[in-house]
């Protein structure tokens, strides 16, 4: 833990320099984005990587706590913080009805219950004209407020949002290398042998399940305020695989790497702009590279590189 | 009465499409335990070929045959360059792999013919057929025709031939078939030619009825996915019998139900499926309560 | 997405060889959908704004001024279209914005260019962008409600009393289908079934089956292709013998093409420009019109599709503004709302505070019917 404490020290100060220093808001709002789906694949990476459990849904759980609170605040009036607690609460009963029985069987049930209940949920975003704003969208979702603090600017939801994501992974981290995530990370290998060793395995692999899609939810939230319209098509099925994608790209079982696979798949769309009409041909190719050269994740793959280089500038 | 037969040709229809991606999807699934999410866009390249091969005037048996063959090929080389030299990796990095795939094929098809729908002629013309009071158009009939001949053939080479039956048994345990003397990287290679060459057959028979479109394939890929789900993910009747079940609840949801939520009425089914069953309806019942 | 190099260098080449420039470039922004599913939209309009940008600069540019054109593609997802405008407005500090295509990612720019008070020219239908009256944006675009209401006029002369609707289930379906439910009862029309199917589904006729089922007088379907194509062929199998009416969303030749003989009898609402042609000779539009159609295909080898026809007028209503008004977003913004009496593609715009859009169905749409793979202008 003393690594990672060296390590988030460094995060935080890169987040505050970053935050001071720079003054173009399109370079904020792109981290925003990328600091909201960071919050999403922290919980991801915990389920995938721990609890070797894929969720094919969680755009549906972003999506769940982004109509959530759009529809409270923008059609009732409702004030954000309330709304939020209420997202938060929708998410948490759709994921406890999906995962209770999902997480009972042993297999990748989990990924394709959550596969049918997202383009539910997406069917429901889009037809559900008189709340939702039907496929195009719902207006007049109001900016963040928070105890009458009203976030206005890029920045202050680049700081608020680095904050956020900075507790959440401090959060993560801690829950990691507890005796709980060592659980976790024992069904991973051995499901059969966490049993024996008196884990409660369903019940480990539910909460690690339910707090990722509460983290989903909270990132679903905050993104309507700081959008202040969502549609439809931003929580598709294929934003899902998206997600996963993110993960496994860094390296599953690497809350770093779940990390870095968000900001290379969130950055590298922006500099692919320079291929033109090309820049699709060009993501998928270098998704299959990555993959291919190294099948561990961006994360764990480069270090070895890396190291390997060391080796060699020594001998 | 006449609308419900209505209903039930629209379904079975839109369920042998099904059932000929979920078979694609449980032939790779058997060989290498990998979920193919590229295998809408092997129909989507099918329905291209041959809407290609119709414009340039060839007959239509020689532009079915020539699209299938060129899918297939391209199913083998993708196997090749990306699936093959990754093998040792786990399953996740291969699905992502064919995420990328996916993504690839699809753009290079955007390029190559354009983003606007193409036309197909019907092969066996547009006049329709009267039937128990509904109508059907020979294309839809074809369709059908050609799902159960494609069924049966696959049914055939793996239950008959030898290279079928070395196929079931390294699906069932790799390693023990391994030490039988079966050689399994080339039976990985001739799956996914298999369902390449099963979706693109897919293609070329839907292509007079829905046009094709570069984008058509990630759609059907998901509805062929669910429908091999239902069927358990492993048997290939299973896949079959899931894509007909699933075509005839999204006919019946919208004739019936509102056309609205007939996705969702599919979808239902599938978790219900999942929960209560999750053997799937022709699984091989090795699922595990812990 | 793609930054337009070309038109850079191009811009570059002319200030370089002819340096008789008398001003700074007038840097404007466009965002279109140029990849994804709506890319048929996005892509038409890209190619007629970055014709339209060097056609002006070889004429010497606006007040001397020469323009300069950043294009980004939004794919026609919102997250992307908000990365997108914020790049535009703050990287490229461009003086306005054309675009973006679909009305979903112009509803999700809207915060931001009103936050940042820049002019936006939409090039989506949807009637949400301007109203309300949004200070900082405008759109080209005919609302649904005005083609909406040219088949419904349609219907009331020729004794039409009960229409089903079958609408696709996006942005532009759902559009359709709010205004056809609440204009009907202003015609005297029921609508005696009210069903939708998906942008990528493969048949329609459990849909049609239920339609049939209520015998209604005509069919009014709402969708981009191939839907629609779809729908033609699965009624023509099915039998049913009512007149099928269509959106301006098919108004393109790729229609008939797909939908074979199944579009035969189809009527329409479209832009003129699909008839510029069969126009009486009076009309104002109809010079500009084969003008804009013959330069679009000396430079791309194909017709120019109605959605072109938005990007252009957005461009003409800048290009005005522009002239009026110099380098000041908020003058832009003013003249904008000012412009009287400016013939374009899609109609005769007068804007005013109160509508931004500044069209009126007299001029923005006329009715065809689809004979012998033809479109034949009904007078």
């Amino acid at each position: 833990m003393k690594n990672q404490y060296l390590a988030l020290t460094f995060l935080a100060v890169v987040i505050l320099t970053i935050g001071f220093l720079n003054h173009n808001d399109y370079y904020f709002n792109i981290l925003n984005i990328l600091f909201l789906k960071g919050l999403i694949v922290i919980g991801l990476s915990l389920l995938m990587g721990y609890a070797g459990q894929v969720s094919l849904g969680h755009a549906a759980f972003y999506g769940l706590g982004a109509y959530t609170s759009g529809i409270l605040t923008a059609k009732f009036g409702w004030g954000c913080l309330p709304a939020l607690g209420v997202a938060q609460l929708v998410t948490f009963i759709a994921a406890l009805m999906i995962g209770l029985p999902a997480l009972r069987l042993k297999g990748h049930y989990l990924a394709m219950a959550t596969l049918g209940f997202g383009v539910i949920v997406y069917i429901f975003f889009k037809e559900l004209i008189s709340l939702t704003g039907g496929p195009s969208g719902l207006v007049g979702i109001p900016p963040l407020e928070i105890l009458g603090k009203v976030f206005m600017e890029s920045r202050e939801y680049y700081f608020l949002f680095g904050g956020i994501l900075f507790l959440a992974l401090l959060g993560a981290l801690h829950l990691a290398h507890s005796p709980f995530g060592r659980g976790l990370l024992a069904i991973h290998d051995s499901e059969a042998a966490t049993v024996s060793l008196g884990y409660d395995t369903n019940r480990l692999k539910l909460i690690v399940f339910l707090l990722s899609a509460a983290l989903a939810g909270l990132a679903g939230s905050l993104y309507a305020h700081f959008a202040m319209f969502i549609a439809p098509t931003s929580f598709t099925f294929l934003h899902s695989v998206k997600l996963v994608t993110m993960v496994v790209i860094g390296g599953v079982a690497s809350l770093w790497g779940a990390l870095l696979g968000a900001a290379v798949l969130t950055i590298l769309p922006e500099v692919l702009t320079v291929f033109e009409d090309y820049d699709v041909l060009v993501f998928g190719a270098i998704l299959v590279l990555i993959m291919i050269f190294l099948p561990e994740g961006l994360f764990k793959g480069l270090g070895k590189w890396i190291g390997q280089f060391r080796h060699k500038i020594a001998t | 009465m006449s609308e419900l037969i209505q209903f039930i040709f629209s379904g079975l229809t839109n369920g042998a499409i099904y059932a000929l991606i979920a078979l694609g999807f449980t032939i790779v699934y058997n060989a290498t335990e990998v979920i193919n999410f590229a295998q809408g866009e092997f129909v989507m390249l099918g329905a291209m070929f041959m809407a290609t091969f119709c414009a340039l005037g060839l007959p239509i048996p020689l532009a079915f045959f020539l699209s299938v063959g060129i899918v297939a090929l391209i199913g083998i080389i993708m196997e090749r360059l990306a699936i093959y030299p990754a093998r040792h990796a786990s399953h996740i990095t291969l699905i992502i792999i064919t995420i990328g795939l996916s993504i690839l094929i699809k753009g290079v098809a955007m390029f190559a013919w354009g983003k606007d729908p193409l036309s197909v002629p019907s092969f066996l013309g547009d006049t329709p057929i009267h039937l128990l009071g509904a109508t059907i158009v020979p294309q839809k009939i074809l369709v059908l025709i050609a799902t159960l001949i494609c069924v049966l053939l696959m049914e055939l080479f793996f239950r008959k031939t030898m290279v079928g039956k070395a196929m079931r048994a390294s699906a069932v345990n790799r390693l023990a078939a391994r030490l039988v003397g079966i050689k399994v990287e080339p039976l990985v290679l001739l799956a996914f030619a298999l369902s390449a060459a099963t979706s693109a057959v897919a293609g070329v028979v839907i292509s007079p009825i829905t046009f094709a479109t570069y984008d058509m394939g990630t759609l059907l890929g998901l509805k062929g996915f669910s429908a091999a789900v239902l069927g358990g993910l492993t048997s290939g009747l299973g896949a079959v019998v899931g894509g007909f079940v699933l075509g005839l609840l999204e006919a019946f949801a919208a004739g019936f139900i509102s056309s609205a939520y007939k996705d969702a009425a599919a979808f239902v089914i599938l978790i219900l499926v999942l929960l209560l069953k999750p053997e799937g309806l022709f699984g091989k019942g090795a699922t595990k309560k812990l | 997405m793609k930054k337009f190099l070309l038109s850079f260098i191009l811009v570059s080449f002319l200030l370089v060889s002819t340096s008789v420039w008398a001003g700074k470039p007038y840097k404007i922004g466009a965002l279109f959908s140029i990849t994804g599913p709506t890319s048929f939209i996005g892509e038409p309009e890209r190619n007629t704004l970055v014709m339209l940008v060097d056609e002006v600069n070889k004429a010497g540019g606006i007040n001397g001024h020469p323009v300069e054109l950043v294009v980004y593609d939004t794919e026609g997802e919102e997250t992307n279209a908000v990365k997108k405008v914020t790049k535009l407005i703050v990287q490229d500090r461009v003086l306005a914005i054309i675009g973006p295509s679909r009305t979903g990612t112009t509803l999700a720019v809207v915060p931001f260019v009103e936050r940042y008070k820049v002019p936006l020219i939409s090039c989506a239908a949807g009637i949400k962008i301007v109203e309300p009256v949004k200070p900082w944006v405008f759109k080209t675009a005919q609302s649904d409600r005005l083609a909406v209401k040219k088949i419904y006029e349609y219907c009331q002369a020729n004794g039409i009393k009960k229409v089903a609707i079958i609408t696709v289930s996006n942005g532009f379906g759902q559009s359709g289908r709010e205004e056809l439910k609440s204009l009907a009862k202003e015609y005297g029309i029921e609508i005696v079934a009210d069903e939708l199917f998906g942008p990528k589904d493969t048949d329609m006729t459990p849909q049609l089956t239920r339609i049939r089922s209520k015998n209604p007088d005509a069919v009014i379907c709402w969708g981009t292709n191939p839907g629609p194509a779809i729908v033609a062929k699965n009624m023509k199998q099915l039998g049913m013998k009512q007149q099928l009416f269509m959106s301006h969303g098919v108004a393109s030749k790729k229609f008939i093409e797909l939908a074979g003989d199944a579009a035969e009898g189809i009527i329409l609402p479209a832009g003129k420009i699909l008839v510029a042609d069969q126009l009486p000779d009076d009309d104002p539009q109809k010079k500009l019109l084969l003008d804009y159609i013959a330069r679009y295909k000396a430079r791309f080898g194909k017709e120019p599709s109605a959605f072109g026809g938005h990007a252009y007028d957005a461009f003409l209503l800048l290009k005005a503004a522009l002239e009026k008004a110099g380098a000041d977003r908020a003058k832009i913004r003013e003249a904008l709302e000012n412009l009287r009496g400016i013939v374009g593609i899609h109609g005769i715009f007068n804007m005013s505070p109160t509508d931004h859009n500044g069209l009126d169905e007299k001029t923005a749409f006329v009715l065809i019917r689809i004979q012998n793979g033809d479109w034949q202008l009904i007078k």
